[in-house]
């Protein structure tokens, strides 16, 4: 029988890395609270359920690949990469700060980070690169991207669709955190994607649309995307922007801005009594 | 004697080949541009390591990224124009602040492209290359030294900027010459005056040393093939040993290799300096060689522009 995700476990694990993203980001004091909770579920389905590797040997070469596009999520990244023990949870409160390797954007060098990333719109070729090489080395490896919904507004991500759907590239599942926010506002306003499904689609993938804080079908969504042959998966998630806390969701104040001390103590009482 | 005359490009391309005849890790990826960039020399002999990226410079730049991250070395090719201007923040984030084994290979470099004009000459991606860190910007003189540099620089760890030209132009390096990434090679001694040249501005270089010697004035040429990692100690010890510098670039006298140059005397050993090159302007259309008469690149240039230092060093004196 197929592996079946651990619902409960995956949850729990959410709640908790949600904690430290908001310990993580007022301990830095400034960073991306909105675009870092949204992702929550996105990456907890994938490391804590469906990809391969060893986080002792982080750069060993049967590894699946995790591009991170939307580099300011990177507390995101940074919780889930410490609970999978690519380094200690202690190094998580150096974020940002002189010295560290949890840069205000992901810098290659910290174990499990694949690529430095933090201006919009580059990770989809870089994923697509990584494909090539996978299959020029005859390596069974999968390559995740996750992406925000704003930074579709970039015009490079539509020239690497192209690139994946032509070169075939079932090996790559490009994700959508689709939180409907980007910095100006609602992404409807400021430079709409509807119909996103069938755009994707019309480019040649395989679209899953899903709820993405239902940690099952991010889980199941993973799961039918590499059955997938001959095309490339997207992974539309649907999902809200500084999902958990109250206070943050869908307030787009907190696309840029770390909680303060109180916020946090509010912030935390909430995602704990969550059930 | 005569000359031979051979773009460097089709230098490049052969480099290509012989790379791919000893390497597999060798990939090339071209941007609509396969013929013109000489891609398709390699592409003829290995298909299945080279992809056409069409017209998507940016998107080009991401995947020879991701492609190098897989153990690959990398040649991204397309005009020198598109690799710097339009894929620059590409360039900037996913090779040079990654350092990834990527070789970008910029052909149609400076206004010898003659009659296609300014949107294709690009007389500024040296200082756009340059001014990144961990970048190495090459810019080869001759077919030869064009080769030589294709297949060094895929043994040199990071990224590195190769810059190309469409036109043919004159064979003055030999085989058997050294060419070492970051060692600037001495072609000529002298005393009065030395001439830093780059690209096809070496040959100019040359030409100027033998007209000078005539009016007994003894020019010191310098190839600087490597405009980063630059060569210091010769530049110095050119500077010391003459008092007087010239720099020849076939590209903008605004932050490219002469810049580089000044850049290393106003620190160490200032002398006089006189810049050839393209003085802040667009190209503009017309035969490569005319153009270079009307921008000021030719031996003569080379040559009021060395008596013009000389000068300045005297009257310092
Ligand atoms: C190329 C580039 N332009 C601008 C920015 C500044 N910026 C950071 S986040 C962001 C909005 C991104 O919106 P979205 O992708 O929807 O992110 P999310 O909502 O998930 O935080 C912008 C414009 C950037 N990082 N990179
Ligand atoms: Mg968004």
């Amino acid at each position: 029988m197929a592996k079946q995700p651990d619902i409960n476990r995956l949850k729990k694990i959410a709640k908790e890395v949600r904690i430290e993203i908001v310990k993580m980001l007022n301990c830095a004091g400034s960073g991306h609270t909105g675009g870092s909770l949204s992702m929550v579920e996105l990456l907890v389905g994938l490391y804590f359920y469906k990809f391969k590797c060893d986080p002792s040997k982080p750069l060993c070469s049967t590894r699946d690949i995790f591009v991170l596009s939307k580099g300011h999520g990177c507390p995101a990244l940074y919780a889930v990469l410490a609970k999978m023990n690519f380094f200690s949870k202690e190094e998580l409160c150096t974020l940002r700060k002189i010295g560290t390797r949890l840069q205000g954007h992901p810098q290659i060098g910290l174990p499990g980070v694949e690529i430095s990333s933090g201006s919009l719109g580059q990770g989809l070729s870089i994923a697509n690169g990584f494909a090539l090489g996978a299959r020029l080395n005859k390596d069974p490896k999968r390559v995740y991207c996750l992406m925000g919904d704003g930074e579709l507004d970039e015009g490079q991500v539509w020239e690497a669709a192209l690139t994946s759907a032509h070169y075939k590239l079932d090996n790559v599942c490009g994700i959508i955190d689709y939180n409907k926010f980007q910095i100006d506002g609602r992404v409807e306003d400021i430079k709409g994607l509807e119909p996103l499904k069938a755009k994707w689609q019309s480019f040649g993938w395989e679209v899953f649309e899903i709820d993405g804080h239902n940690v099952k079908e991010v889980a199941e969504a993973y799961d039918k995307a590499e059955k997938i042959k001959g095309k490339p998966s997207m992974v539309l998630a649907h999902t809200v922007k500084g999902k958990g806390v109250s206070f943050f969701e869908n307030k787009n104040k907190y696309h840029g801005v770390a909680p303060n001390k109180e916020e946090l103590e509010k912030a935390i009482k909430e995602l704990e009594t969550e059930k | 004697m005569e000359i031979k005359m051979k773009p460097t490009r089709d230098g490049f391309g052969e480099g290509l080949v012989e790379l791919g005849q000893t390497r597999d890790d060798i990939v090339v990826l071209s941007a609509d541009l396969t013929e013109s960039t000489r891609a398709a020399w390699f592409k003829d002999k290995f298909p299945e390591r080279f992809f056409a990226m069409g017209v998507s410079e940016q998107d080009m730049m991401g995947t020879a990224a991701g492609l190098a991250l897989s153990g690959k070395v990398v040649f991204a090719c397309t005009f020198g124009a598109f690799a710097a201007g339009r894929a620059w923040d590409q360039v900037r984030v996913s090779l040079a602040y990654m350092k990834t084994n990527v070789k970008v290979v910029g052909t149609h470099g400076g206004i010898s492209v003659g009659e296609d004009g300014p949107t294709h000459q690009a007389n500024e991606e040296l200082a756009l290359m340059r001014i990144l860190p961990n970048m190495t910007v090459i810019i080869p003189c001759d077919a030869i030294e064009a080769k030589r540099a294709a297949i060094a620089s895929a043994s040199y760890p990071g990224p590195v900027y190769l810059r190309l030209g469409r036109s043919g132009v004159p064979v003055i390096t030999k085989e058997e010459d050294i060419f070492e990434i970051g060692k600037a090679n001495l072609l000529k001694d002298g005393k009065d005056v030395a001439v830093i040249a780059c690209g096809v501005e070496v040959y100019e270089a040359l030409c100027a040393h033998e007209a000078l010697k005539k009016e007994n004035i003894s020019a010191r040429v310098i190839n600087l093939h490597t405009v980063k990692p630059i060569d210091k100690d010769l530049i110095i010890k050119a500077a010391r040993e003459t008092g007087a510098v010239v720099t020849a670039e076939e590209h903008t006298i605004v932050g490219g290799m002469g810049s580089a140059v000044s850049e290393v005397l106003s620190q160490s050993c200032p002398v006089p300096m006189e810049f050839i090159g393209v003085k802040d302007r667009f190209g503009e259309s017309g035969d490569p060689k005319e153009l270079f008469k009307l921008f000021g690149l030719t031996a003569d240039d080379i040559v009021k522009a060395a008596k013009k230092a000389i000068a300045r060093k005297n009257a310092r004196d």
